[in-house]
């Protein structure tokens, strides 16, 4: 049966070419949309210690740092919090207003807004931000955190968490990370392009 | 001349009994030095305790407890950067000091965790820590409390890693 085979081959060439065209026009764009796009955008609604809400539209408008950690951090979130405030410190002496940061919490269920509210307060321009854990657990998905609670032997818990700073421009799109402890100059170096990228 | 130069050799020592930096405790062939531990955030209510451990001895050590009026509970752990992932983990069984060796507890590696902070650690404050190690026993130091981003031994602001 020629024809049979002939026709078999003509719908089997049809199909590979519908399924390019559908790769190229639809799936491959969405696989190269870049994390700049979707980084941070989700719908996770949470309470920041200046009162407002903080949601994916908080970051639109200016240029902001987002990080997460939490209050019962020993190392790593104190000092990347008086890291920010050195960056603070260089610009202001730059004459630029203080960058926007929000410390989210990775550990709603002990750092409360109000706790929060102390715990960032040291430093200029940074907001606490916390809410309920389920939002809070839509807001790591959505920010690409790890974030896992470790058991203590001794009772309560510790948490495991990125300690990676990211950076967005005053349209909400992922600009670029600053590393713990990365060198102030160099962390200050990408805040400056970040301000320099506003349109 | 002589009530002199023992004026300033009281001096010296009074001056280096006060400043944190060099501290040094002996317990048995432990030598322990440099301990500090860093002032708190408000409503931080957790910190790490720092120092150099040198056993000088020939048998290992283990560094099993830690305890302070500061804190309602102390850990031993170790902290490590996995990635970009901060991962804290206790130590079990305890921090080992082995023979002829020195261990470090510092910044962004080993340390005794003060928990539950009764208070905040005030910068220029010092708090009494006991360490117990299986061997060597019992011993009591002075812990100076420094401002954050100052580590010990003239470390500067990063000595993170």
């Amino acid at each position: 049966m020629p024809m049979r085979a002939t026709a078999i081959l003509a719908w089997g060439l049809a199909l590979l070419a519908l399924l390019a065209f559908v790769w190229v026009s639809f799936l491959q764009p969405r696989l190269n949309e870049s994390v700049a796009d979707t980084l941070g955008r989700g719908d996770y609604e949470l309470v920041a210690t200046d009162g407002s809400r903080f949601t994916e539209d908080t970051l639109d408008g200016e240029p902001s740092a987002v990080f997460f950690g939490f209050a019962h951090c020993p190392e790593v979130c104190p000092t990347t919090l008086g890291d920010i405030g050195i960056w603070q410190d260089m610009l202001a002496k730059e004459g630029k207003p203080p960058l926007r940061a929000f410390f989210v919490t990775v550990d709603p269920e002990r750092d409360t807004p109000d706790m929060l509210s102390d715990y960032v307060s040291w430093v200029p321009g940074v907001i606490g931000v916390s809410g309920s854990q389920d939002e809070i657990d839509k807001a790591i998905m959505a920010f690409r955190i790890y974030a896992q609670r470790i058991p203590l032997e001794g009772g309560g818990y510790t948490m495991d968490h990125s300690s990676l700073v990211l950076l967005f421009d005053e349209r909400g799109r992922f600009f670029q990370t600053i590393r713990y402890q990365e060198d102030p100059d160099k962390a200050v170096d990408k805040i400056r392009r970040l301000l320099a990228s506003q349109s | 001349m002589k009530a002199k130069q023992l004026f300033a050799a009281t001096a010296a020592l009074l001056t280096l009994s006060t400043t944190p930096i060099g501290a040094e405790t002996t317990l048995e062939a432990l030598r322990i030095v440099d301990p500090f531990a860093r002032a708190t955030l408000p409503n931080q209510p957790v910190a790490g305790g720092f120092m150099v451990i040198t056993n000088t001895g020939d048998t290992d050590d283990t560094l099993v407890a830690a305890s302070s009026s500061a804190a309602a509970r102390m850990e031993i752990h170790e902290m490590a950067m996995d990635g970009d992932v901060m991962r804290m983990r206790e130590i079990e069984g305890g921090l080992i000091i082995p023979a002829g060796e020195t261990v470090m507890l510092k910044p962004g590696g080993f340390h005794i965790m003060f928990m539950d902070l009764s208070g905040p650690l005030v910068e220029g404050n010092e708090t009494e820590v006991t360490l117990t190690f299986e061997m060597a026993g019992d011993v009591t130091l002075a812990m100076p409390v420094v401002a954050r981003g100052k580590g010990g031994m003239g470390h500067g602001s990063h000595g993170g890693n």
